[in-house]
């Protein structure tokens, strides 16, 4: 009998390893986006390269005194990809455009968050308590932007901002954070409920129907976003978390069949009465045809060019800085992905999504590793929510899927998306804390009562 | 800069990623292990053939748990019979078996029938259920006679 050493181990240093290199990933796209600029090596540059690693250290330091046991490779990829985003965003600005150094703010605003709450909160398992506080938070959260006063008013056919003095701010990204602690926590105390009771339809266990209620509100929420914010990315990713969600906690397929159904129907109706959503489907499906190519708004210009670019970065791309993504609109935040296809080329796309597969495998490691039914479902529903971002935006650029407004993680303009996903980096590192901190297997005794906590 | 050397860098930061990318996988090997015990050299039927000693002990004919017993803790030597609903240890009021133990939660651990065996699932509890010195990650069997601990209470399965 062979026993592998499982004991648990820190493994920070590999993490400040991981990270130096994660860094030089980061800088390095800004310098080779610097030596095809007009001012090489400027102020700016070293400003975003000596903020970004202060910023990785920091956290870094940060995990060695709160969260030892963290899983050592999730920061290491998010300052990868949050580095590799800052040196393209920066990439296309044009003289007194500000949009790198705004995202470099929202980047350090997003870490300091993110660190904060590690810092506080210590343990995810405190979040269970605001299981319904989180669900009239997501509720807030999503009626913001329609609120006069504070609402930005429709931007590019989506009213999905709010006005916070000089910034706008997605509120719609925190409720996804919101609506996934609602989720877990409601799942994870009801779950025998919802999971016993039923009738049984052929191989289909189906749930009883007061038991669909919370389906229900979820799918309320994502046709409310669709009809009233007019943001079809949103939706899609509220009503997929939680369908993997429910998924996860009862592993019964028939929730999937019947989440699947609702969204189809939704989805066939919304592209029959909402001319917006009628465009994006036909500009996925007739890209090519010319009238639909310059129909504006609602044309298919914008997925066609990012083809284009992807086409033109061929294997190994046009390099940074030297590939044309000026073409494309939007493609420093929607589009982000057809700007690596172009100038990092198949090989370094590929090397990008894998990144996201990485982190998103980590995040369900914790989710599998963590003791408690809550920290399993929060772990799963928020490296869900990046892997379907991811899969959204992906395919929607590659013309997979139609296109539609979400953001890419890390990687896209927009101070929203970052901060949530930080915060979303944060509490997984405390679950995966949690999950390969050691474990205490002695009896209790009343003298060791000061190492444990009274409930 | 001339354009050798651009190509150079070009060709340098692709690189670069995929060093990244090969050294999380090669940091995260060594994961894959965490939280099961790596048996492996389970012996074939040709090696029990030629050593009979290494045959697995064949299992004894399988008796069903009929009571519930707590063995130590405040409350030793409380029995419950067990029927085929599933039982909540707590130390809420609507708990089956109401703990008074300051060590255990109010909604601590599950214990449910599942085919012809118990389970006992933590639901969550502030200083975890231990089956047998392991602390529980999932609903897990319990067998006749293994201690299942919480707080200072330890409970066992009887026939």
């Amino acid at each position: 009998m062979i026993k592998a050493d499982t004991a648990p181990k820190p493994r920070r240093n590999v993490e400040l390893a991981l990270l130096v290199l994660a860094l030089a990933v980061g800088i390095g796209a800004s310098a080779m986006v610097d030596l095809n600029s007009e001012t090489p090596f400027d102020s700016d540059f070293w400003f975003q390269s000596i903020l970004l690693a202060v910023a990785a250290f920091a956290f870094h330091v940060v995990l060695r005194i709160r969260a030892k046991y963290a899983d050592p490779v999730i920061l290491p990829i998010v300052v990868a990809l949050n580095g590799l985003g800052l040196a393209l965003i920066h990439r296309m600005d044009g003289p007194g455009d500000d949009t790198g150094n705004n995202q470099l703010r929202w980047t350090l605003i997003a870490v300091a968050v993110a660190i904060t709450a590690i810092w506080f909160l210590k343990d995810h398992r405190i979040l269970r308590r605001f299981t319904f506080i989180s669900l009239a938070a997501s509720a807030l959260l999503l009626v913001l932007p329609l609120v006069p006063g504070i609402s930005a008013g429709e931007v590019l056919g989506a009213s999905v901002w709010i006005r916070l003095g000089p910034m706008t701010f997605q509120p719609g990204e925190i409720a996804k954070i919101t609506l996934a602690i609602f989720f877990a926590g409601y799942l994870s105390s009801n779950r025998d409920l919802i999971l016993l009771a039923g009738r049984k339809i052929g191989p289909l266990q189906f749930p009883r129907f007061k038991d669909m209620g919370p389906m229900i509100t979820a799918w309320l929420v994502s046709i409310g976003v669709l009809v009233f914010q007019r943001d079809l990315g949103s939706s899609v990713l509220f009503f997929g978390l939680f369908i993997v969600m429910i998924y996860v906690a009862t592993s019964r397929i028939s929730w999937v069949v019947i989440g699947l159904a609702l969204i189809l129907g939704g989805g066939f109706v919304a592209s029959r009465i909402f001319s917006h959503v009628g465009f994006r489907l036909d500009s996925w499906w007739n890209a090519f045809t010319p009238e639909v190519y310059d129909r504006f708004p609602g044309g298919s210009r914008q997925i066609v060019q990012g083809l284009f670019g992807m086409a033109d970065g061929g294997l190994v791309g046009t390099g940074l800085g030297q590939g044309r993504p000026d073409l494309v609109p939007f493609a420093n935040s929607d589009m982000i992905i057809a700007l690596i296809g172009e100038e990092l080329g198949l090989i370094g796309l590929f090397a990008v999504v894998l990144l996201y597969l990485l982190l998103f495998t980590r995040g369900f490691r914790a989710a599998l590793g963590t003791r408690d039914a809550f920290g399993k479902l929060l772990a799963c529903g928020l490296s869900f929510a990046i892997a379907l971002q991811c899969f959204v935006v992906i395919g929607g650029v590659t013309r997979l899927i139609p296109l539609t407004g979400l953001t890419t993680p890390f990687l896209a303009a927009g101070g929203s998306s970052l901060l949530a996903n930080w915060i979303i980096v944060g509490l997984l590192l405390m679950i995966s804390h949690t999950a390969r901190s050691p474990i205490d297997t002695t009896p209790m005794t009343d003298a060791s009562s000061e190492a444990v906590k009274q409930p | 800069m001339s354009e050798l050397t651009i190509t150079a860098l070009r060709f340098g930061f692709l690189l670069l990623l995929w060093v990244l990318i090969f050294s999380i996988v090669s940091a995260m090997r060594r994961d894959l292990m965490i939280g099961r015990k790596a048996a492996t050299g389970a012996p074939t039927a040709r090696e029990v053939r030629k050593h009979p000693e290494l045959a697995p002990p064949t299992p004894a004919p399988k008796q069903q748990a009929r009571q519930l017993v707590v063995v130590e803790g405040p409350l030793k030597g409380t029995t419950v019979q067990l029927a085929a609903s599933p039982i909540l240890l707590g130390r809420a009021q609507e708990a089956t078996l109401v703990l008074e133990d300051d060590y255990a939660s109010g909604r601590h651990a599950r214990l449910f029938p599942q085919g012809s065996r118990w389970f006992i699932e933590d639901l969550g509890s502030t200083n975890g259920t231990y089956l047998a010195d392991q602390q529980l990650t999932r609903a897990l069997p319990v067998e006749l006679g293994v201690p299942v601990r919480i707080g200072k209470t330890v409970i066992e399965l009887r026939p």
